[in-house]
């Protein structure tokens, strides 16, 4: 049982980190990116690419399974994501943004751009399943009777320390103050003299470089395939939407707790309705209580 | 001769189901601006309810052996999925369009899901088999049967068109489209929204489920692979190429897209080796995908966009 | 009615813009605004005023004109290039982040210029005390009167040398109507020029060096502010409005 809700664990952190990205998209441009699944396939397979080119393996930092090859190659697969994005935006959004289009409007673009994201990464690598790496949650006993294995630790890590990073960037840089004031309230902030604009651009780097980092460790996990995204968004979705739409650490913690009751849905012997477990939540969650744990009701346009 | 014709006609057919699908859509979304990213899964219910209403025992599960008549099953599962709009509509149609959107998106993944895994009503994988054809055995010629199918669809479709056409222009119509201009100021007039908007939801669906029994019927199997949110998309991309609004453009969309997506097939098979099928499906999504895009930035409302009225009063 | 270029901090020529390029709401306006002064825009509801101030700002389309900030053409230019430029702008509604607090919200005032938020901070509890009451709590929970001041010495904490506001007496009860005008004042004393929006004609012009009076999206009248609170035509532009019955 513990087993189970460890591993729930590992997969909310994965959950919430992709989640993170989505709320700061939600909560900056006010759009629903059902493309958030697909940017974490990207960097996911860029991360693959790069740990391919450089010939090293995914090498090893003591008992956890990946070491510096796979960081460094997710490192350069946040550049490289992060620039996806940002052309993305610039050839697509930014014409969207200045004709004003409607929320449906993006979403269904968001639609197409998933959809071929999706399949250019099939037309590059594939349409199979590959293996970023050989993850076997080997528990390495640390005390008395107490088992943890390695890699969740280091995953549980680097998730912490995306999750501190976040809080210090929003509230101690610059461009971290101006984007809350967007999400708060965009057409105040443009008045009080915020570049709208570079904070949009901003968030976009922001929200792909945590879909990197969290694809990349989702593949290490699991594998990679073309439709990795797909399955990861209604997850994520109701990750955001338990926590908390308007708050970032709801998505943590709603990410968490989407992890945890899907592990219990396979341990009670639903593992085929998972994706439905997350939805049922989800939808309760509106109906109920449609602000979810840390959110607050309607703020400023 | 008859051969011939058998692949335009098979075309045709099916060009009609998604036709009747985006018919069904444009009433949600065109009409009434209401963002149901589930259009699959209503064309799994109404295809499954047919299924199961029509067709044989099936071994091991619950269901079948109804053998009910065609029409009768058609019309339950255009019921059936009015009443699972009805119920989705009742949870969420007070959402925002986002939020909309991903419940709708869910109940589709949940419907698929179902589909995939309650094997006692619906054989999961291994689908629906031996399913009964309409006007099967009427004449000799299969390739016939097939004409006179068509002439059905043909029949349904237009009668769709018609209705939807005078819906449109009647007052109920026209407080639809006031609700997806400006829904409080529709909401101040003292109409009462969100039943107009369930309403509209439900009409969708049951059209929806319509297309669903017919496509399950004709194509005599089915199973849940047929289902995926590429429907979905499909269905999106026909309605906005063809004008969202627009019943006409509904109809128009399914031809250019399926059109686009036939000729596709057929040059895939015949160009591709099959070493490379993979990647030139792969491409022809990814087509789809630019196609939607490009014509939400350049041309939103469409090829044939919707008739705009100076005022609502004149007609 | 000409000034020269020189003296002008802000100069309007010819401006027509709306809230499309297809619909002009303001017609060929040109004026003119001088450093240190008060110029107040007046006129009856749907005349433009506030179209001509969001002009200013960027946040609308224009279709021809010139608007000539310390010589320096600011037309089509984005609103944070303009606000950069030296311009704050308090608009009429949705001024104030009422989820963050009075404090936070002061803070983005001089997000631009953090060094000089200190010395801004004590300059704006000088013109506003009551502000230091509500340092922690959160902008929502402040009345009318209270959220106005808070907007204005946001829009002060940059330092700006123009100071844009719409219709700062709007929906005020008499008491915080009257002390607004005394801000306005006591914010020109210090240096400040400010171009104000306002309904409240016999108030406003009390305070101001000059007023311009719109109408239909044109401009009817120009002048100091004491000859046009004598003058006749206000009245006929106004159509009966308070701004000419004795109080």
């Amino acid at each position: 049982m513990i087993q189970f809700l460890i591993d729930g664990l590992i997969n909310g952190a994965i959950i919430a980190l992709g989640a993170v990205g989505l709320s700061i998209s939600y909560n900056v441009m006010r759009f629903a990116n059902f493309a958030q699944g697909e940017v974490m396939a990207v960097g996911a397979y860029i991360s693959l690419a790069f740990v391919a080119m450089m010939g090293l393996g995914i090498g090893r930092i003591g008992p956890v399974s990946f070491g510096w090859p796979l960081l460094v190659s997710m490192m350069f697969s946040i550049l490289i994501t992060a620039i996806v994005v940002l052309v993305t935006d610039q050839l697509v959004f930014r014409m969207l943004r200045e004709k004003e289009s409607s929320r449906i409007t993006f979403i269904i673009v968001a639609f197409g751009l998933s959809l071929i994201a999706r399949n250019v990464i099939t037309l590059i690598a594939g349409g199979d399943q590959q293996f970023l790496s050989f993850y076997i949650p080997r528990a390495v006993e640390v005390f008395e009777g107490v088992k943890i294995v390695p890699d969740d630790m280091l995953i549980l890590l680097i998730t912490v320390l995306c999750v501190i990073g976040l809080h210090t960037f929003l509230n101690q840089t610059l461009m971290g103050k101006k984007m809350r004031s967007v999400a708060e309230n965009p057409s105040l902030a443009r008045v009080i003299g915020i570049n709208v604009d570079h904070v949009i651009k901003g968030s976009w780097v922001l929200g792909a470089s945590l879909a990197a980092i969290s694809g990349t460790l989702h593949a290490h996990i699991t594998q990679l395939d073309p439709e990795m995204g797909f399955e990861l968004i209604l997850p994520m979705f109701a990750a955001l939407i338990v926590g908390g739409v308007s708050s970032l650490y709801g998505a943590v913690l709603g990410g968490l707790l989407i992890g945890i009751s899907e592990a219990l849905a396979v341990a009670v012997g639903w593992s085929s309705y998972r994706g439905a477990v997350s939805f049922l939540i989800l939808i309760l969650v509106l109906v109920l209580r449609p602000e979810g744990i840390l959110g607050e009701k309607e703020r400023d346009a | 001769m008859l051969e011939f014709l058998s692949f335009p006609v098979f075309f045709l057919i099916i060009c009609s189901f998604y036709a009747i699908s985006c018919l069904g859509l444009n009433i949600q979304y065109g009409f009434t601006g209401l963002f149901n990213v589930g259009v699959a899964g209503f064309f799994a219910i109404g295809a499954y309810t047919s299924a199961i209403l029509s067709g044989p025992k099936y071994p091991d599960t619950l269901i079948g052996g109804f053998e009910l008549p065609i029409l009768v099953a058609w019309l339950a599962a255009l019921v059936t999925s009015a009443i699972i709009g009805l119920l989705v509509g009742l949870i969420t149609l007070r959402l925002r369009e986002d939020f909309l959107a991903i419940s709708t998106f869910g109940i589709a993944i949940t419907i698929q899901l179902v589909a995939l895994n309650l094997e006692s009503f619906t054989r999961g994988p291994n689908g629906l088999y031996g399913l009964p054809k309409p006007l099967s055995g009427w004449s000799e010629d299969p390739a016939v049967d097939n004409i006179l199918f068509l002439m059905i669809c043909f029949v349904i479709l237009l009668a769709l068109y018609l209705s939807l056409e005078r819906i449109y222009k009647s007052p109920w119509g026209r407080v639809l489209r006031s609700i997806r201009e400006d829904e409080f100021a529709a909401e101040s007039m003292g109409k009462d929204v969100f039943s107009y908007r369930l309403q509209a939801f439900v009409l969708g669906c049951a059209i929806m489920g319509l297309s669903g029994a017919m496509y399950a019927n004709f194509m005599r199997f089915i199973s849940p692979q047929d289902f995926m949110p590429i429907f979905t998309i499909q269905v999106y991309v026909m309605l906005i190429a063809g004008g969202k609004g627009n019943n006409l453009g509904a109809i128009l969309g399914a031809l250019m897209i399926w059109g686009l997506w036939s000729a596709s097939d057929s040059l895939i098979a015949l160009l591709v080796t099959p070493d490379f099928q993979t990647q030139a499906a792969a491409m022809r999504l990814v087509v789809i995908g630019l196609v939607l895009i490009l014509m939400l930035l350049y041309r939103p409302a469409g090829i044939l966009p919707e008739k705009k009225n100076v005022s609502f009063l004149k007609d | 009615m000409n000034q020269t270029s020189k003296e002008n901090l802000l100069e309007i020529k010819s401006l027509s813009a709306g809230y499309s390029s297809q619909v002009n709401i303001i017609r060929d306006i040109s004026l003119w605004v001088n450093e240190g002064e008060i110029l107040t825009i007046l006129g009856p509801n749907g005349a433009g005023k506030s179209t001509l101030i969001k002009s200013l700002c960027g946040l609308l389309r224009f279709t021809s004109g010139s608007i000539l900030f310390r010589q320096n053409e600011i037309i089509g230019l984005k609103t944070h290039q303009i606000i950069s430029q030296s311009i704050a702008y308090v608009p009429q509604t949705n001024n104030v982040f009422s989820r963050l607090s009075v404090e936070h919200n002061l803070d983005l005032g001089s997000l631009a210029n953090p060094q000089i938020h200190d010395q801004r901070l004590e300059h704006v509890f000088e013109l506003f005390p009551d502000l230091k009451r509500f340092l922690g709590k959160k902008a929502g929970i402040l009345s009318g009167g209270q959220r106005q001041m808070l907007a204005i010495a946001r829009a002060l904490m940059s330092a700006p040398a123009m100071l844009l506001l719409d219709e700062p007496s709007a929906g005020l009860s008499p008491l915080f109507r009257r002390q607004v005008f005394e801000h306005v004042k006591k914010i020109k004393e210090s240096g400040v020029t400010v171009l104000m929006v306002e309904q409240n004609a016999k108030a406003a012009l009390k305070v101001s060096d000059r007023g311009i009076i719109l109408s239909d999206g044109k401009l009817r009248l120009e002048g100091a502010a004491d000859e046009l609170l004598e003058s006749p035509e206000i009245g006929e532009i106004y159509f009966g409005t308070q701004a000419m019955s004795s109080k």
